[in-house]
C-alpha cells in the first residue's frame, strides 16, 4: 500500500460557492505550508494546532494570491483517513479548485487515485469493517468514471498525436533492444546521433502538448455540438455568426490536421465545442462521401445537434436522411434564411420528424409510439433564424441555456481532474526524455537510453489509457529481423 | 499379443524424465540435496545433447548461466570445461548487457555432463521411455498426488516427486520439406505415450515448433570468402568457481558470410514446398529464431542476412550454419545454401529440419514449477514452452531445488523479477500467455541494471547456500568479495582531491574539465572519460584488488544514480510481491470484483498480489479491491 501524501478535490465539482481541496499523508502540512500564507503573509501552517481552522491565502509560485481561503488541520489518527490531513476551503468553481489542487501537487503531493481517501480510511481502521463492500464499490465506480473520462474526453487530435509519439518512442527502444539482444546482427554505430535528432522532435512535440495542457485545451471540454445540414443550408454562415458574436474563440492546437472544422466558444457561460461538418447529401463523389461519413460519425457522438434547414426551399430527400440520422439525439432545428420567403414551417419540420420516427419504429420493434411521438414533439426545438440578418441568435442562446439548466444537455466535470492527470503524465514524459538527453550528453552506453525512453512511453500511455504490457517484444519482432 | 508384465523395480524420492539441460540440472540438484533420484533418458548417449546451435550463453542467456552457477547449478562449470571459443558480447555497451557466449565442443559437453551425472551420489541413470505417471486422488479429493512412473517395458518406480523435462521429444515430428519422420532431434526416438497419461491427469497440452539449420562438411567450404571471427584474447569463465587462469587456451574461429538476392529467389520460388507455408506444420514457432524462409518473407526489403559458420567441435568436421534454419526440402536446401559465398560447393552432412512437439501452457504451474493441481509433479525446460539450453537449465535447477524443498518440508525458492533473470523467466512463463517458444531477452528484465551477469554471485550465492547447493567455502568467498567492494567504495569516497596543479594536469591529460572546488575520487570516477584504472595515477594509497572486485566498485560508483532509481522501483514492486494470497482464498467471497477478473483469478490462483497484478484482464481497481479484502480478512 502506498503511503505517500495524496490530494484531491473533496467536494462535488460544480459551480457552487465553496469547494474543498483535501490533502492527506505524512507530508500534508509541509506541502500546504509552501502555498499557504496567513493574513500577515507568513508561512504559519506548521505551527497550527490540530483541529483548528485558519483564515489566509493560497499563493502561486510567484507569490501571487490565488484565492482567500480557510485552512483546517487535523492531525492523524483523528481525521477521516487517520493520517495528517489538511483541508483547504476555498471559493468554488472548477477552475479555481483545479488551480489550487495543481499547486498542492506541484508542492509534492500525488493526485489521489479513485477512491483512495476512502481506501486509506478503511485500511487505517477509520471505517468499520462491515463497510468494506461499500469501499470496494466506490473504488470501482470512481475508477470506471476516471477511466471513461480520461480517454473519452481527450481530443481526437491529441490522442492521435500521443499515439504517434508513442510509436516513435517504442520503435527507438525496440531498435536499441534488438541490437543489445542480437549484437552480431544489428549495430548501434552512430546511433546516439540519430537518437539526438529524434529526441529533439519528441521534446518539441511534448512541450507543445504541455503548453496546450496548461491552457486546458487538450480535452474535449464543453458540450460537443455538431452542426449538420444539407449543402448551402447556411451551416457555415450560422457558425460564423456565433463566432463573430463571441470574442472568446479558442483555436485548436497548432499543426494538427482536422477532417472537420472544430471551434470552441463560450456562450452565456456555457462551453460549446462546435463542429462544422460537410453538407449531407447522397452523392457518388468519393471525397464528398468520406466527408458525409465523417459527419455521421460526429453526429453519433454529439451531445447536441444543431440542424440547419433551409426554410426557403422545400424539404427534400437529403433533409429526410439527416432527420433520420439525428432523430434520436438532442437537437435544435434552426430554420435558416427566414429573411427569404419561407416554404418550410415548424409544422412541416414536426411532421418530417414524426414520419421518420414512425419509419424507424416500423423497422424496429413496435413500441407505444404515441407516447414517444409526444415526447419527441415536446423535446424538439425549432427556431427561426437568419444568419444573414443576424436574427434569432438571442433566442438560440436562451434555448441553449434552458436546456442546460434543465439538465437536458450537460458535460462532465471530471474533465478538469482528467486534465490535471494528463498534465502530470506529460510532465513525467518530458522529465524522462530529458533524462535520455542527459544520458546522451554524458556518453552513457546505449542500454541506458531505453530505461528512460520506456518510462516516457509508459507515461504517454497512461494518458490514452494504454498499458505497456508486451508492446516492446512485439515491436522488436515485427520490426527487426532477429536471431539465428 | 502378450500383455506387458508390470513390476516394481525401485522406490526412490525423485524421478526426472529427460536428461537434457533441464533434466540434468534438476536431477543433480535433487541428488546433491540428498534425495534418491533416477534420471530417465531415451538414450544415455544423448545426455545434455545440444541438438541445435553449438553455443552456450549469449545476450541474456549468459546471465542465466551465471545465475544457475551462483545457485549451485552445473551448466557454467560444464561449459568452462568444454568450450572451444569464448567471447564477451556487448562490451562497448553498459555493464548490464555484457554477456558471455562460448562455442561448445558438443560431444565434449555431453560427455562431461554425463561424467558428472555418473559420479553423483544418490543419482541413477536409466535408459527407458517413461510412458505413464502413477497418481492417486488426495484425501481432500481436489488435488491429485504423484506416486510413481511406469516405463515402456512395464517397470514401475515408486516415488514422491516427478520432474518432467521432456524437451522436444513428446510426440515429436521432424519435417524436411515433404519428408516427415516421427522422431525427436537427430533421429532420436520420440516419446509417443506420455502425452496421453498427462492428459488423463488433467494437464492441458499444446504444440510448439522450432527448427535447426544444416550441418556441413568443413572440407567442402571455402573460408577465404568469409570473415573470420575470433574469440576474446582474455577469456572470462562462466562459473564463479572456475579460476580464470586455468581456462586460457587456444581457440577455434567462427566465420561470417551472407545470403544474397539469388538465395532469396530460390527460397521464394519454393515456398509452396515449405511445410509451414503449405500449412502442414500446426505448431507455433518462435519469431526470434525464424527460419530463413520466414526471414525472406517477413523482411522482404532486406537484401541480405548474416550467416555464421560455427564448428560443432574439435573432433569433427561438421560446421553449424547459423542463421539459415529451414524446413524446405533437401534439394531446395542444397540449392539455396550453395548461393552463399563460401558455400558454393558445400556438402550437407545433416539436413536442416523443423521439429514439432507437445508442451504445456506453463500457467498451469506455480512459480515453484510445481503443477497447481497435481502435488509432487514439477516441470521444466522446453516442456514449459520455453526455448534454449540456458532457459531449460535455469528451470531445471529451480524445479529440482523446489522438489527437494517440498520433500524436506522447507520454504520453496521463488526468485522474483527484481532478483534474477531466472525470476523474470519463470514469472513470464507461469503468468503470461505465451504464443511461441519463450526466449530470454534483456529487454524482458525491468530491473536489468541490478541483474548483471557480473554480480550474479553477489545476488544469488546466499540463496544457493541456504538451499544447500553452494558450499560454506564458496559463500565465504562471496562475502569476502562483498566486503572488499564496500570497503573500496567507502575509501574512494573519502579520498579528497583539490584544485591543485597535480590534479588539474591529470584531468587535462584525459580531456576532463578542471576542478573548481574540492571533490573526491568517487566523484571523479563518475565522469565518463575517467575510470578506476586511470584514477590509479592520483591514488597512491590504493591497494591491489582482484579485477572481480574493482569492476564492481567501478560499476557501482559510475552508475550509482541509475542503480538507486531502480532500487527505489524495486522497493515499490516488492511490496506487492510480498503480499501473499492464501491458497484457500474464495474469490466468490470477494465483493465487487469484476466478473472477468474473478474468473481469471479463480482459474489462475496467483500466489501474491504482485503476480495477480500481472495477469491480463485484472485491472488496478481489481487489485485495490483485492487488497482491501485481504486486509479486511486480516490474512
Amino acid at each position: 500500500m502506498r503511503t505517500d501524501t495524496i490530494a484531491a478535490i473533496a467536494t462535488a465539482l460544480s459551480n457552487s460557492g465553496i469547494g474543498i481541496v483535501r490533502v492527506s499523508g505524512k507530508e500534508a502540512v509541509n506541502i500546504v505550508n509552501q502555498i499557504y500564507r496567513d493574513k500577515n503573509g507568513h508561512k504559519t501552517m506548521s505551527a497550527m494546532e490540530s483541529h483548528t481552522i485558519h483564515y489566509g491565502f493560497i499563493v502561486d509560485e510567484k507569490g501571487e494570491t490565488v484565492d482567500e481561503v480557510m485552512v483546517s488541520f487535523m492531525k492523524g489518527p483523528k481525521s477521516f483517513t487517520a493520517e495528517d490531513t489538511v483541508e483547504i476551503n476555498c471559493h468554488g468553481g472548477v477552475l479555481l479548485l483545479n488551480r489550487i489542487l495543481e499547486l498542492v501537487i506541484k508542492s509534492g503531493a500525488r493526485l489521489a487515485e479513485p477512491g483512495e481517501f476512502t481506501k486509506r480510511a478503511f485500511l487505517n481502521g477509520r471505517i468499520d469493517l462491515s463497510e468494506a463492500e461499500a469501499v470496494m464499490d466506490i473504488i470501482h465506480a470512481q475508477n470506471e468514471l476516471a477511466l471513461k473520462s480520461s480517454v473519452s474526453q481527450l481530443k481526437g487530435a491529441v490522442s492521435s498525436k500521443i499515439k504517434k509519439l508513442r510509436e516513435k518512442i517504442i520503435y527507438e527502444i525496440a531498435f536499441i533492444e534488438s541490437a543489445l539482444d542480437d549484437p552480431e546482427h544489428i549495430s548501434l554505430e552512430e546511433y546516439p546521433n540519430h537518437l539526438k535528432e529524434v529526441l529533439e522532435i519528441l521534446l518539441y512535440e511534448v512541450n507543445i502538448l504541455l503548453s496546450t495542457a496548461d491552457d486546458g485545451k487538450i480535452l474535449r471540454e464543453g458540450i460537443c455540438t455538431v452542426i449538420v445540414g444539407k449543402p448551402n443550408a447556411g451551416k457555415s454562415s450560422f457558425l460564423n455568426l456565433l463566432l463573430g458574436e463571441n470574442k472568446a474563440i479558442v483555436t485548436d492546437i497548432a499543426g494538427t490536421t482536422r477532417d472537420v472544422l472544430e471551434e470552441h466558444i463560450r456562450l452565456k457561460g456555457m462551453d460549446l465545442n462546435l463542429i462544422d461538418t460537410a453538407g449531407i447529401r447522397s452523392t457518388e463523389d468519393t471525397v464528398e462521401k468520406i466527408g458525409v461519413e465523417k459527419a455521421r460519425e460526429y453526429a453519433e457522438k454529439a451531445d447536441l445537434i444543431l440542424y440547419v434547414a433551409d426554410s426557403s426551399v422545400p424539404l427534400d430527400e437529403n433533409d429526410r436522411e439527416i432527420i433520420k440520422m439525428i432523430a434520436s439525439k438532442k437537437c435544435i432545428v434552426l430554420l435558416n434564411k427566414t429573411d427569404l420567403e419561407s416554404v418550410v414551417t415548424e409544422d412541416i419540420i414536426f411532421e418530417a420528424f414524426c414520419e421518420v420516427l414512425e419509419n424507424i419504429q416500423e423497422e424496429n420493434v413496435k413500441k407505444d409510439d404515441e407516447v414517444q411521438k409526444e415526447d419527441r414533439f415536446r423535446e424538439l426545438k425549432v427556431l427561426k433564424v437568419s444568419a444573414k440578418e443576424s436574427i434569432g441568435i438571442e433566442e438560440f442562446e436562451k434555448t441553449l441555456q434552458d436546456m442546460f439548466f434543465k439538465g437536458e444537455i450537460s458535460f462532465e466535470n471530471e474533465v478538469y481532474i482528467t486534465n490535471l492527470r494528463h498534465k502530470e503524465a506529460l510532465q513525467d514524459t518530458k522529465n524522462a526524455l530529458l533524462m535520455v538527453e542527459k544520458s546522451l550528453e554524458d556518453n552513457m552506453p546505449e542500454d541506458f537510453y531505453s530505461i528512460d525512453l520506456m518510462s516516457a512511453y509508459a507515461s504517454l500511455g497512461s494518458i490514452i489509457g494504454e498499458e505497456v504490457a508486451d508492446d516492446l517484444v512485439e515491436e522488436i519482432f515485427s520490426k527487426f529481423c532477429m536471431g539465428k | 499379443m502378450l500383455e506387458k508384465h508390470e513390476f516394481l523395480l525401485d522406490r526412490v524420492d525423485v524421478c526426472v524424465i529427460g536428461a537434457g539441460h533441464a533434466g540434468c540440472e534438476a536431477a543433480l540438484a535433487c541428488a546433491r540435496l540428498g534425495l534418491e533420484t533416477v534420471i530417465f533418458t531415451v538414450s544415455v548417449d544423448s545426455i545434455a545433447l545440444m541438438p541445435c546451435n553449438p553455443n552456450v550463453g549469449g545476450s541474456s542467456k549468459g546471465h542465466l548461466v551465471r545465475e544457475v552457477d551462483a545457485l549451485g547449478g552445473e551448466m557454467g562449470k560444464n561449459i568452462d570445461k568444454t568450450f572451444i571459443q569464448s567471447k564477451m558480447l556487448n562490451v562497448s555497451k553498459g555493464p548490464a548487457v555484457h554477456s558471455l557466449r562460448a562455442q561448445a565442443d558438443k560431444a565434449d559437453y555431453s560427455r562431461a555432463m554425463r561424467k558428472v551425472l555418473e559420479s553423483q551420489k544418490n543419482l541413477t541413470i536409466k535408459q527407458a521411455e517413461v510412458t505413464e505417471l502413477l497418481w492417486e486422488e488426495n484425501k481432500e479429493g481436489k488435488v491429485k498426488k504423484i506416486i510413481g512412473v511406469k516405463t515402456f517395458t512395464g517397470a514401475v518406480y515408486k516415488c514422491r516427486v516427478v520432474i518432467l523435462c521432456t524437451g522436444t521429444y513428446l510426440r515429436a515430428r521432424c519435417l524436411c520439406g515433404e519428408s516427415i519422420t516421427y522422431t525427436g532431434p537427430n533421429g532420436l526416438q520420440a516419446a509417443n505415450h506420455l502425452t496421453d497419461s498427462l492428459k488423463a491427469l488433467g494437464i492441458e497440452m499444446r504444440r510448439f515448433k522450432t527448427g535447426t539449420p544444416a550441418r556441413m562438411d568443413k572440407k567442402s567450404l571455402d573460408f577465404s570468402k568469409m570473415e573470420e571471427q575470433f574469440g576474446d584474447e582474455k577469456i572470462t569463465p562462466f562459473s564463479f568457481s572456475t579460476d580464470p587462469e586455468s581456462i586460457q587456451k587456444e581457440q577455434v574461429s567462427c566465420y561470417l558470410t551472407y545470403t544474397n538476392e539469388k538465395t532469396h529467389e530460390i527460397i521464394r520460388a519454393s515456398l509452396d514446398r515449405s511445410p509451414i507455408y503449405a500449412g502442414i506444420i500446426e505448431g507455433t514457432g518462435p519469431r526470434y529464431c525464424p527460419s530463413i524462409e520466414d526471414k525472406v518473407v517477413k523482411f522482404a526489403d532486406k537484401e541480405r542476412h548474416q550467416v555464421f559458420i560455427e564448428p560443432e567441435g574439435i573432433h569433427t568436421d561438421e560446421m553449424y550454419v547459423g542463421g539459415m534454419s529451414s524446413s524446405l526440402p533437401e534439394d531446395v536446401q542444397l540449392a539455396m545454401y550453395r548461393t552463399v559465398p563460401g558455400l558454393e560447393h558445400c556438402k550437407i552432412v545433416r539436413n536442416a529440419y523443423a521439429i514439432e512437439y507437445d508442451c504445456i501452457d506453463a500457467r498451469q504451474l506455480y512459480p515453484t514449477l510445481e503443477f497447481k493441481n497435481i502435488s509432487g509433479l514439477f516441470a521444466a525446460g522446453q516442456f514449459n514452452g520455453s526455448s534454449g539450453y540456458e532457459e531449460a537449465a535455469a528451470q531445471g535447477l529451480i524445479a529440482g531445488i523446489n522438489a527437494a524443498m517440498l520433500l524436506k518440508g522447507k520454504e520453496p525458492l521463488i526468485l522474483d523479477r527484481s532478483e534474477a533473470y531466472i525470476g523474470v523467466l519463470i514469472d513470464d512463463l507461469v503468468t503470461k500467455d505465451n504464443f511461441e517458444p519463450y526466449r530470454m531477452m534483456t529487454s524482458r528484465a525491468e530491473y536489468r541494471l541490478l541483474l548483471r551477469q557480473d554480480n550474479a554471485d553477489l545476488r544469488l550465492r546466499k540463496k544457493g547456500f541456504e538451499v544447500g547447493l553452494i558450499t560454506k567455502l564458496q559463500f565465504d568467498d562471496t562475502l569476502a568479495k562483498k566486503y572488499l567492494i564496500n570497503k573500496e567504495i567507502e575509501r574512494l569516497k573519502s579520498v579528497t582531491v583539490g584544485a591543485s596543479e597535480k590534479y588539474q594536469l591529470f584531468l587535462e591529460k584525459f580531456g576532463s574539465s578542471p576542478l573548481k572546488t574540492g571533490s573526491n575520487l568517487a566523484e571523479l570516477m563518475c565522469r565518463p572519460e575517467l575510470d578506476y584504472e586511470k584514477l590509479g595515477e592520483i591514488d597512491p594509497d590504493r591497494e591491489w584488488l582482484p579485477e572481480s572486485v574493482t569492476s564492481q566498485v567501478e560499476i557501482e560508483i559510475k552508475y550509482e544514480g541509475y542503480i538507486e532509481r531502480q532500487l527505489r522501483q524495486v522497493e515499490q514492486f516488492k511490496k506487492m510481491e510480498k503480499k501473499r494470497i492464501p491458497e484457500n482464498i474464495d474469490y466468490d467471497d470477494v465483493p465487487s470484483l469484476r466478473i472477468e477478473a474473478r474468473q481469471k483469478l479463480k482459474n489462475f490462483r496467483p500466489i501474491s498480489v504482485g503476480q495477480a497484478s500481472r495477469i491480463s484482464g485484472v485491472s488496478p481497481a481489481d487489485i485495490s479491491v483485492l487488497l482491501v479484502y485481504l486486509e479486511h480478512k486480516a490474512y
